[in-house]
């Protein structure tokens, strides 16, 4: 017997075949429906913005990792490559190249690296970098190009605010949703994505299909996507069913702006999100609940971000005082 | 729906290759080295000496309290050593070694036993006889099963749960013998609600194993105390706590032992060697072994004596495959990996199991990713990731108010974990850690 070729190592000897990179990859796979949209309503600029929010953070992972930090680099984990779609998918199509790279490194060297890298960040960098360059650069961060149906031209395409954007705006101003309705896209275009807004989250449709795919995969289970869209549902349809004419529908909340982006895409980041089920389902209430308070109540039209910036903080929290049932807590039993 | 338990738990490929093949007789082996140490409990005592002959079932060390059990020489033949062999806790354990006498053929495992179905005993007489003959839990913790039957004066028992789960990939040694002997395990379940004077038992067998449900079905029709129940396929389900909540709904209390929920598990396997010993005054000197792998040219299951050396059923199962490997002792997720074939089988050995090379490697760590995959599939309802890093950085105070120390050992969390972090490595540490403080502060 070969002797001196025999492994020895503790149990458990098998290994299931799911890893970090695939995981990745499959986000990746799930975002590619709201990319082909994006690319059919904002043509080539879409592509543009997409592409260097990739290499940018690709690049600046590899340069920090190797010169700064002297690291090994971790560049093909497809987490940086993660980053940077989800950091387009975040900007406005008409966003000047060089922000985005600020953006990349605001990403990759602040939200993530100076953390630690790779599960140690607290908050979503992608989020970080959107949230930067918004209040930084606030109007190109919010001139939306209206999108143009099969567009193909590199010309500069008319500006517009987003649905969200519109509704506040003439709210403040005294009108009604009755009068505004004839300004925001119906609801039939909001799912397919013809209204203004960032790259990613124009169409709900394309979004869902995404979601269920990573649903159906197991990279996410439905906690956080669901309740967080349930609580902006019921807490937005509360207000509509008490003054129908100053608060606009449930389904205008989900279908317009970033929350089914951020639902699906953005919450469910698994380092940024609680690791228990019971956690997640506070974590998503607290997302949905600050989304609505920023949409109704704040100055800015979009609150998904910061929502799930604050209640990114808040993990470490969470995971601390909302702990998995252990086994044998419960002693109760009938005998027979 | 199946019944199955509620938290966490894992689907790994259950690579049953030898689920339709019979168990064979394993010839008798030259030299057989026997461990005085195969239950959890006390050492036996050695009451032979070196160049004495042995008859086959003969005592050769006896048990050294209660808590331990005899030990029966599992082949007719010479002792002729005492020492100390490399058993597969890695460690060198005090064994007798017998030379098989070729002439002694008064073999009484090849004798074959007709079905005996009157139970002549009553509970004390079954309890001795049980203690005499040897007989421990053969599921893989091989806790001796007088104590189990003995019961505890503060609890009140009212059902006995029968293992038939083998929920570890690969192995088919229940399986097996639940096809070959049903009616003799059936009995064993009589004989064992005889003992503890109660008239509920329920046999749990997963559904990978539909012939198996349905023999065992078929045979306790008439049978108003015993019922079958065909199980969702999850491991870890043979783990006794996690059998008792998918069956009954209860829960073992945290530190607490089956009979708090007023059970008592038995698997298979020992409910056979059960039988024997009331029935036919058998020993335990042999027990069904599963003898697979993937690269393995005849994976089979084979009758085997206690003692025989592991490189017999490699031999016999046609050698071991080219390239690197791991020889596991037990199954994937919680046998344990033997430096070499020399080790013998005990009690405890329900499956010999040969990992091919790509399989056998540990893939590279990374950083864990919270995505808390871990802390979903624990059965126990722990976070493996918290305690893994709590024992990385020695707060093993913190980790025992994590509850570390009920941790069962599955290896779930390992066998998810898509970032391959060491967690039930780090852990076990950290529960040796954890128990030696938590004992230097009582």
């Amino acid at each position: 017997m070969h002797m001196e070729t025999i492994v020895v190592s503790a149990s458990p000897h098998i290994h299931s075949d799911r890893t970090s990179r695939k995981l990745m990859y499959d986000v990746v796979i799930a975002l590619v429906p709201a990319f082909l949209v994006s690319l059919y309503l904002f043509g080539i600029s879409a592509f543009i913005v997409t592409a260097v929010a990739i290499i940018s953070c690709l690049f600046f992972e590899f340069v920090i990792q190797k010169y700064v930090l002297k690291t090994a680099t971790t560049i093909s984990d497809g987490s940086a490559l993660l980053t940077g779609i989800l950091l387009a998918f975040n900007l406005p199509s008409n966003i000047p190249v060089w922000m985005i790279i600020v953006g990349s490194l605001v990403a990759i060297g602040i939200a993530k690296l100076s953390f630690g890298g790779l599960g140690f960040n607290i908050f979503n960098p992608a989020l970080v970098a959107r949230v930067f360059l918004l209040v930084s650069f606030p109007v190109q961060m919010t001139s939306w190009p209206s999108p143009v149906v099969n567009n193909t031209s590199l010309a500069d395409a008319v500006t517009g605010a987003t649905p969200l954007g519109i509704v506040k705006e003439g709210l403040q101003y005294g009108e009604t949703m009755t009068e505004l309705s004839s300004k925001i896209p119906s609801l039939s275009e909001l799912f397919l994505g013809i209204s203004g807004g960032s790259i990613g989250e124009m169409s709900g449709l394309a979004l869902l299909l995404g979601g269920i795919y990573l649903l159906v995969r197991r990279v996410i289970s439905w906690h956080i996507p669901i309740t967080m869209l349930l609580t902006i549902a019921v807490m937005t349809g509360i207000f509509w069913l008490v003054d129908p004419l100053h608060y606009a529908d449930p389904l205008f909340h989900l279908f317009a702006g970033g929350a089914i982006l951020g639902a699906f895409f953005m919450a469910t980041d698994l380092v940024t999100s609680p690791v228990t089920r019971k956690g997640m389902v506070i974590f998503a209430v607290g997302i949905g609940a600050i989304t609505v308070v920023i949409r109704l109540f704040g100055a800015y039209p979009e609150g998904v971000s910061f929502a799930i910036l604050i209640m990114n903080a808040l993990v470490p929290l969470i995971n601390k005082y909302f702990k998995p049932r252990r086994f044998g807590e419960k002693i109760k039993f009938k005998m027979v | 729906m199946l019944r199955t338990f509620r938290k966490g738990g894992i689907h790994p490929p259950d690579n049953k290759l030898t689920a339709g093949t019979a168990i064979k007789r394993l010839p008798v082996p030259g030299v057989v080295y026997v461990p005085i140490a195969q239950h959890i409990g006390i050492p036996s005592e050695i009451i032979v000496e070196t160049k004495e002959k042995v008859t086959v079932g003969q005592v050769i060390a006896r048990s050294g309290g209660f808590v331990s059990t005899n030990i029966h020489a599992p082949v007719a033949g010479t002792v002729t050593k005492l020492d100390k062999i490399v058993d597969s806790s890695g460690y060198k354990k005090q064994c007798i070694v017998i030379r098989t006498d070729g002439k002694d053929i008064a073999n009484i495992e090849e004798t074959i036993f007709p079905l005996k179905k009157e139970i002549a005993l009553g509970p004390k007489e079954i309890i001795s006889r049980i203690q005499d003959y040897g007989i421990v839990g053969l599921g893989g913790a091989t806790f001796p099963s007088h104590v189990k039957l003995a019961g505890r004066p503060d609890t009140q028992l009212d059902y006995l749960i029968v293992n038939g789960v083998e929920c570890e990939p690969y192995l088919t040694a229940d399986h097996r013998l639940m096809l070959e002997k049903a009616e003799e395990i059936i009995v064993g379940i009589k004989i064992v609600m005889l003992a503890l004077g109660i008239n509920k038992a329920i046999v749990g067998i997963e559904n990978n194993k539909k012939d198996a449900v349905a023999l065992f079905k078929k045979l306790t029709e008439n049978e108003s105390g015993i019922q079958v129940a065909a199980l969702q396929v999850k491991y870890p389900q043979g783990s006794e706590k996690q059998l008792i909540s998918a069956l009954l709904k209860r829960e073992v209390p945290k530190n607490g032992l089956p009979p708090d929920v007023g059970v008592v598990v038995n698997n298979v396997g020992t409910l056979f060697a059960i039988y024997e010993a009331v029935q036919y005054d058998k020993p335990l000197t042999e027990r069904v072994v599963t003898v697979t792998g993937k690269k393995i040219k005849n994976p089979a299951n084979f009758w085997v004596k206690i003692g025989t050396p592991i490189s017999d059923l490699i031999n016999e199962v046609g050698g071991m495959p080219e390239g690197q490997y791991k020889l596991i002792n037990g199954g994937p997720m919680m046998g344990k990996a033997l430096k070499n074939a020399d080790v013998p089988v005990t009690k405890g050995t329900s499956g010999i199991l040969v990992i091919s090379e790509e399989e056998a490697l540990r893939k590279e760590v990374q950083n864990c990713i919270r995505c808390g995959e871990c802390v979903y599939v624990c059965p126990m309802g722990l976070e493996p990731h918290l305690l893994m890093s709590l024992s990385e950085k020695a707060l093993f105070d913190r980790a025992l108010s994590e509850d570390i120390l009920t941790c069962i050992e599955c290896g779930s969390c390992s066998y998810v974990c898509p970032s391959n972090r060491p967690l039930l490595d780090y852990i076990r540490f950290g529960k040796l850690s954890a128990k030696k403080l938590e004992i230097s502060k009582n």
